[in-house]
């Protein structure tokens, strides 16, 4: 079974009855459901500064989390000793929120679904120390070979190997080995003694060492990072107000995480505290939009096997043709709901409850040329990059933070313009979406999403996209 | 195990780390035990409570560094973190900077700090559910508006934190928080909003009532009930204490040794310059006992202590640890900062703006025509270039008066105008979190919307 095959029976000795027994005193003082969540993380990463490889540091995490369900309710504890007192007290302080005799029938203990998205054999976290020091090295040369103006450069890999085992009291045991590396350069550059620029970019996903030998090398990472710098070194203060705004494809889908996906989270609408909230069937895009969100693709940073409840992930149809079709849901959103999980159930670590959370969120390619895009536009900004972004999830309202924006003027790309938040309004902003591209493009595998302080990692993509009207919060 | 065994360990760690060859190792063990329930429309929603340990080492090899940790305080476990941080060490380079501070350096601050309550692990609880709960029900209450919520929350921690190294330090700390806090929603027509108050304090005794929680809680998303989208324009800005708050932190990233020698920042070899608006001293304290900025010693075993960073407008001392000291040809301010292993970076103790002597109320009755914030969302200041947008919520001020709420637009301009351009400071400066600031005024920004 799973369980055999795990790190925690092969390496701890954990057994079914183990398992058995520690459901059993979760619901010892009654509730609906109880699950189990053992992590083992081995993490490794690597900077460099200056040239210099100024730290390395390997770590080992190991835990488990017991959760007790009862109506609404939620119970949580979790031990970082894998000691059978341990988790047994664990248990009975997670049940704590229960009472009265447990709705759970006994069952026996049985595999989930198989299947592997990141057939990875080796994991990077496996591998040499000198194969992973080299790549921060190649980066560091890179970006100080790429321009003359660069004069700092940092550079940073991370990888970490997650065994994860999940044993829910309906019965089902799932283990998952989830790989992760990523890698990423920040470079600084200045001319005729002016104010320096950053520039930065990065990627990784669920993937070997060979992703940054073969696919994405340092030296990408590199030269992009710098080639931002550069860009910005002659950017003017960005414009301020109402205007078009085009998105380049990419890392810009950022836009449909902040301004849509957090608030199509099922446990913000089974509250009714998102403005999404009670509103499937209605338009919330124009025609033009249809966005997905899909934990299955092979190798990428969002995706996973299983989510952290053991539930399959799939492919989540959340907007079709500007319609509002489904939320992500957990599992006890999905309980409360009468719905089915969505395999959207993910936690940052042991220690954390899990709730709804994007995977890969996107927005399936349209039909125009790019170029006629931009040239449609007399008078907007074109977006290539963002840092980051929030949302108010209850108003709806979201910003972002454009790094690399151009002004668009009688449709052309023209100069580069300064960092900008931009800021709309989640069910309005995508009815402005007039054009869409036929290039859809994923992010290069560098996202980190937050929510009520819990990281995970995901990816965006998305295709070159028009919205006609949008503010911008520049200066000029 | 008791405080004195985990110094115990954390001093054969060291030791390990000696006879495995590093000619310097720190050793950090931190263990925490958190409790946290929320409740939601008045029934507990989530309710989690458990304990961590965990133990981090880093050694140098003459000047090559290596750091590890693991939460396996077994001998086995902490063996291979000795091994693990001592391989590492082979992989980096040479720093001609790397090293612990000078023995004549280390010391803790004597006396009691007030960063610890015992009565914070004696909390039971059913008693911490209806903190929670009261608090909750305070704004729910409060008006008929407000239908729904996010909850109430109630949240208490303890940690002991010890730290050892190869140069004769050897000390440990406990401390204790809790903090309460709303999160109501407001419906009115089509719109929704939502905001929150929260109050931490090391016990219970320190914090705000549940009611006054809810009430303020409650009183903030009523406000905000309404918003419109103004007219895209320059107006004076006032930031409200707890978005004021942001502002210091900007300006730490601004002022903190790594961005200073990365050349991160835009006041990279400004000391002595001024930088800000005569009205602007801004000081780090981490010695002010009871205050969640305060420790007796950073996290390389170097006293906390107070460092004027801004006086009247002058920029006096960047904020430092042993490396980026050494980088720059300076002392420790004792601001070392890390988690559980790795370098250390740095981070601030109390880090406040000093308080004027107009209200908030007078600013405000200045101002013919302005934005008074109250929230910033999104992430838009880079302190590499000063360059600085942010998404707000607020109130419109008009003939000195705080009229309509404003949502959806931004304020705009840079860290090095904004500094300059403060015109007032407020009265009100309140030591809630690591950071403090009271209500600041600037001359002009730019506000996008419409």
């Amino acid at each position: 079974m799973g369980l055999s095959e795990s790190i925690f029976a092969q390496k701890f000795g954990i057994t079914e009855q183990d398992l058995q027994s520690y459901l059993a005193e979760a619901l010892s003082s009654g509730g609906d459901y109880a699950d189990l969540y053992f992590e083992y993380v081995s993490t490794t990463s690597i900077a460099i500064d200056e040239s210099i490889i100024k730290s390395a540091t390997q770590g080992v995490s190991l835990g488990v989390g017991v959760r007790v369900i009862s109506g609404e309710r939620t119970g949580y504890a979790y031990s970082d000793d894998l000691e059978p007192d341990k988790i047994r007290k664990a248990a009975r302080v997670a049940g704590y929120i229960a009472s009265g005799p447990s709705k759970v029938e006994k069952t026996g203990l049985h595999d989930g679904p198989k299947r592997n998205l990141y057939p990875v054999l080796t994991a990077p976290t496996e591998m040499s120390l000198a194969e992973r020091v080299d790549l921060v090295l190649r980066a560091d040369k890179a970006a100080r070979a790429a321009d003359h103006r660069v004069f700092q450069v940092q550079a940073q890999y991370i990888d970490n190997l997650r065994h994860v085992l999940v044993a829910t009291s309906e019965g089902v045991v799932t283990n998952d080995r989830q790989p992760m590396a990523r890698m990423g350069v920040a470079a600084l550059a200045r001319q005729n003694g002016g104010m320096p620029q950053r520039g930065y970019s990065g990627g990784g996903g669920r993937v070997s060492l060979d992703f940054f030998l073969n696919e994405k090398t340092p030296e990408h990472f590199a030269k992009e990072a710098v080639r931002q710098a550069i860009v910005q070194l002659d950017a003017i203060p960005a414009p301020a107000g109402e205007m078009t705004v085009v998105l380049g494809p990419g890392w810009p889908g950022i836009l449909l995480h902040e301004a849509v996906g957090h608030g199509l989270e099922a446990d913000f609408n089974r509250k009714k505290v998102s403005a999404f909230s009670d509103r499937i069937g209605e338009k919330v895009a124009s025609e033009l939009c249809t966005v997905i969100d899909d934990g299955t693709i092979d190798s990428r940073r969002g995706s996973l096997n299983v989510d952290d409840e053991g539930a399959p992930t799939q492919k989540n149809l959340l907007i079709e043709k500007g319609v509002l079709r489904s939320y992500m849901q957990d599992k006890l959103s999905s309980r409360l709901l009468h719905a089915e999980s969505t395999g959207s159930g993910r936690r940052e670590s042991y220690q954390h409850i899990p709730m709804p959370r994007m995977t890969n969120t996107f927005m399936l390619a349209g039909e125009s040329d790019p170029e006629d895009i931009i040239r449609s536009v007399p008078k907007g900004i074109y977006c290539a990059n963002f840092g980051g972004g929030q949302v108010d999830i209850t108003s709806g309202n979201f910003v972002f933070s454009a790094s690399e924006t151009y002004l668009i003027e009688d449709g052309k790309i023209t100069r580069p313009v300064r960092g900008a938040s931009l800021i709309g309004n989640g069910p309005e902003a995508l009815k402005y979406v007039s054009m869409v591209g036929n290039d859809l493009k994923l992010d290069e595998g560098i996202g980190i999403c937050g929510k009520e302080g819990q990281s995970v990692p995901v990816g965006v993509g998305i295709p070159t996209v028009k919205i006609d009207r949008m503010t911008v919060g520049g200066t000029a | 195990m008791t405080q004195t065994d985990l110094e115990e360990l954390a001093g054969r760690v060291i030791k390990m780390a000696a006879e495995q060859g590093a000619t310097d190792a720190e050793c950090t063990i931190a263990e925490s035990n958190d409790f946290s329930v929320n409740v939601r429309m008045r029934e507990v929603e989530t309710l989690t409570e458990a304990g961590s340990r965990g133990a981090g080492l880093r050694v140098l090899v003459g000047r090559h560094t290596g750091s590890s940790y693991t939460s396996d305080l077994t001998n086995d476990g902490l063996r291979f973190m000795v091994h693990s941080a001592m391989e590492l060490a082979k992989i980096t380079t040479e720093d001609p900077h790397a090293g612990l501070p000078d023995r004549e350096e280390l010391g803790s601050l004597k006396g009691d700090l007030k960063l610890y309550s015992d009565s914070v692990p004696g909390l039971l609880a059913p008693d911490k559910i209806n903190w929670a709960k009261q608090a909750e029900a305070a704004a729910l209450d409060f008006d008929p508006r407000i239908s729904n919520s996010e909850g109430g929350s109630f949240d208490s921690h303890t940690g002991l934190q010890v730290f050892a190294n190869s140069r004769g330090f050897l000390s440990s700390y406990r401390y204790s928080s809790v903090s309460a806090s709303a999160v109501p929603v407001a419906k009115e027509a089509d719109e929704m909003e939502r905001d929150y108050w929260v109050s931490s304090a090391r016990d219970t005794a320190g914090l705000e009532k549940p009611e006054e929680i809810g009430r303020r809680a409650a009183e903030r998303t009523i406000r905000r009930l309404g918003a419109k989208k103004v007219a895209t324009q320059k107006v004076p800005i006032v930031f409200e204490p707890r978005v004021a708050r942001s502002l210091l932190g900007d300006i730490f990233d601004a002022i903190n040794g790594d961005a200073i020698y990365r050349h991160q920042s835009f006041l990279t070899g400004k000391l002595g310059e001024k930088i800000a608006s005569e009205k602007v001293t801004v000081i780090d304290d981490g010695t002010i006992p009871g205050l969640f900025g305060t420790s007796p010693f950073d996290d390389e075993g170097v006293p906390s202590r107070r460092t004027v960073v801004i006086e009247r407008g002058v920029l006096k001392n960047y904020l430092l640890n042993t490396y980026t000291a050494r980088k720059l040809g300076m002392k420790t301010t004792g601001n070392a900062a890390r988690g559980i292993t790795g370098n250390p970076g740095i981070s601030h103790g109390n880090f406040y703006l000093e308080a004027g002597d107009r209200t908030s109320a007078e600013i405000i009755r200045s101002i013919p025509q302005g934005f008074y914030v109250t929230e910033l969302i999104g992430s838009g200041v880079n302190v590499v270039t000063g360059d600085y947008s942010r998404g707000a919520v607020g109130v419109w001020i008009e003939n000195g008066e705080l009229t309509y709420p404003v949502a959806e637009v931004t304020i705009a301009g840079s860290l090095q105008e904004m500094l300059l351009g403060i015109v007032e400071i407020g009265s009100d400066l309140e030591f809630r979190s690591s950071t403090a600031s009271p209500t600041i005024m600037v001359g002009e920004m730019t506000v996008s919307g419409q």
